[in-house]
């Protein structure tokens, strides 16, 4: 057992060895990580390592054509150690998402993509309607879907009726870092889609994802939290702790909150 | 009118001056790319990579030759 690893008991024992289930595909952790904005490719690699994450996001760009040398990700990213997830961010309308889509299929690693389409340039909050748009063609073109979008139940129903594979409500707005703003609708999320939900977005430190795991969503996805943090590798290695932390503490059932104080020692048995 | 032999082109959204008779494979080459790792969308058309040496670069073509970079 490596040492990030907690040794469990109870009934929960084997839940942090579960994998997740998303379509026809397991996942040894329910850790999903970005691979933008680090300061190196190097320390990209080892917080992604790092973070035991079993699979990562990549985006589809053009080629830069006036560098000397081809800087595409994959020079630095395994495609065999790590399932990429090719995603449509910065697309504003379902007709580029679907271009987007198609060409991050073209690069023939596999069927699956993160869906997003952006409606608003100031908080990068999703276009639901155009999400669910383009859910429903890419959906019919074999892709499996896991869709970002907005903390929106209704919204998540329809991407989950669409056929996504997954339903990935934002906490915050990308790379706030704010956390969870609203947890009774992402609780709501869970408790009544199918599909899994992993919070996608708005995670700013380890007790943001803790707190989403509490949640009981199945999975958190991240990018800017581990990237942008003063030591990337070791801010990787915490959420890694705080996913199986807050998972953990929702399957162990958390104890009843109070406004008022109950001592935890007997009240009999005081000396006079 | 380009000179002869010269094609004029759009790849990446910049107008380019190639050769004539490139094939995509040829005209990814050029630019210091391994085709495996590039995706190709030919007048918004995405080809497979079994197309790249059958298909030639004519004038006016718009490519777009993109890949996987880092992002969330």
């Amino acid at each position: 057992m490596a040492s990030s690893e907690v040794a469990v008991g109870g009934a929960v024992d084997g839940a942090l060895t579960e994998p997740l289930r998303i379509a026809d595909q397991e996942f040894d952790s329910r850790l999903f990580v970005g691979t933008g904005k680090y300061p190196d490719n190097k320390t990209m690699v080892e917080a992604i390592r790092a973070s035991g994450t079993a699979m990562v996001t990549v985006a589809v760009r053009r080629v830069d054509l006036d560098r000397t040398q081809s800087e595409g990700i994959l020079f630095h990213l395994d495609p065999e150690e790590f399932f990429l997830l090719p995603n449509t961010a910065g697309c504003y309308t379902a007709e580029d998402a679907i271009r987007y889509a198609r060409l991050g299929r073209a690069a023939g690693f596999n069927e699956w993509l993160k869906l997003e389409v952006i409606g608003d340039e100031t908080t990068l909050v999703p276009d639901t309607q155009a999400t669910i748009e383009a859910a429903k063609t890419l959906v019919a073109e074999g892709f499996n879907v896991m869709a970002y979008t907005n903390d929106d139940l209704v919204t998540a129903l329809r991407l989950e009726d669409a056929g996504c594979v997954a339903v990935m409500p934002l906490a915050s707005p990308i790379g706030s870092g704010l956390g969870i703003v609203n947890p009774y609708f992402i609780r709501e999320i869970k408790r009544r889609c199918e599909v899994p939900i992993i919070v996608d977005a708005g995670v700013g430190t380890a007790s943001d994802a803790c707190v989403a795991m509490e949640q009981g969503v199945d999975g958190v996805l991240m990018n800017t939290a581990i990237a942008t943090a003063t030591d990337p590798v070791a801010m990787a290695h915490a959420m890694r702790l705080a996913i199986q932390s807050g998972r953990l503490a929702y399957l162990a059932g958390r104890m009843e909150a109070r406004e008022i104080g109950i001592p935890s020692s007997p009240t009999r048995g005081m000396l006079d | 009118m380009s000179e002869p032999g010269i094609i004029q082109v759009q790849v990446n959204g910049k107008e380019r001056e190639i050769q004539s008779g490139l094939s995509v494979h040829q005209l990814v080459e050029s630019f210091d790319l391994d085709p495996k790792l590039i995706v190709v969308e030919l007048n918004r058309e995405i080809l497979s990579r079994d197309q790249f040496d059958d298909v030639q670069i004519s004038e006016g073509d718009a490519v777009e030759l993109v890949h996987f970079v880092g992002g969330g």
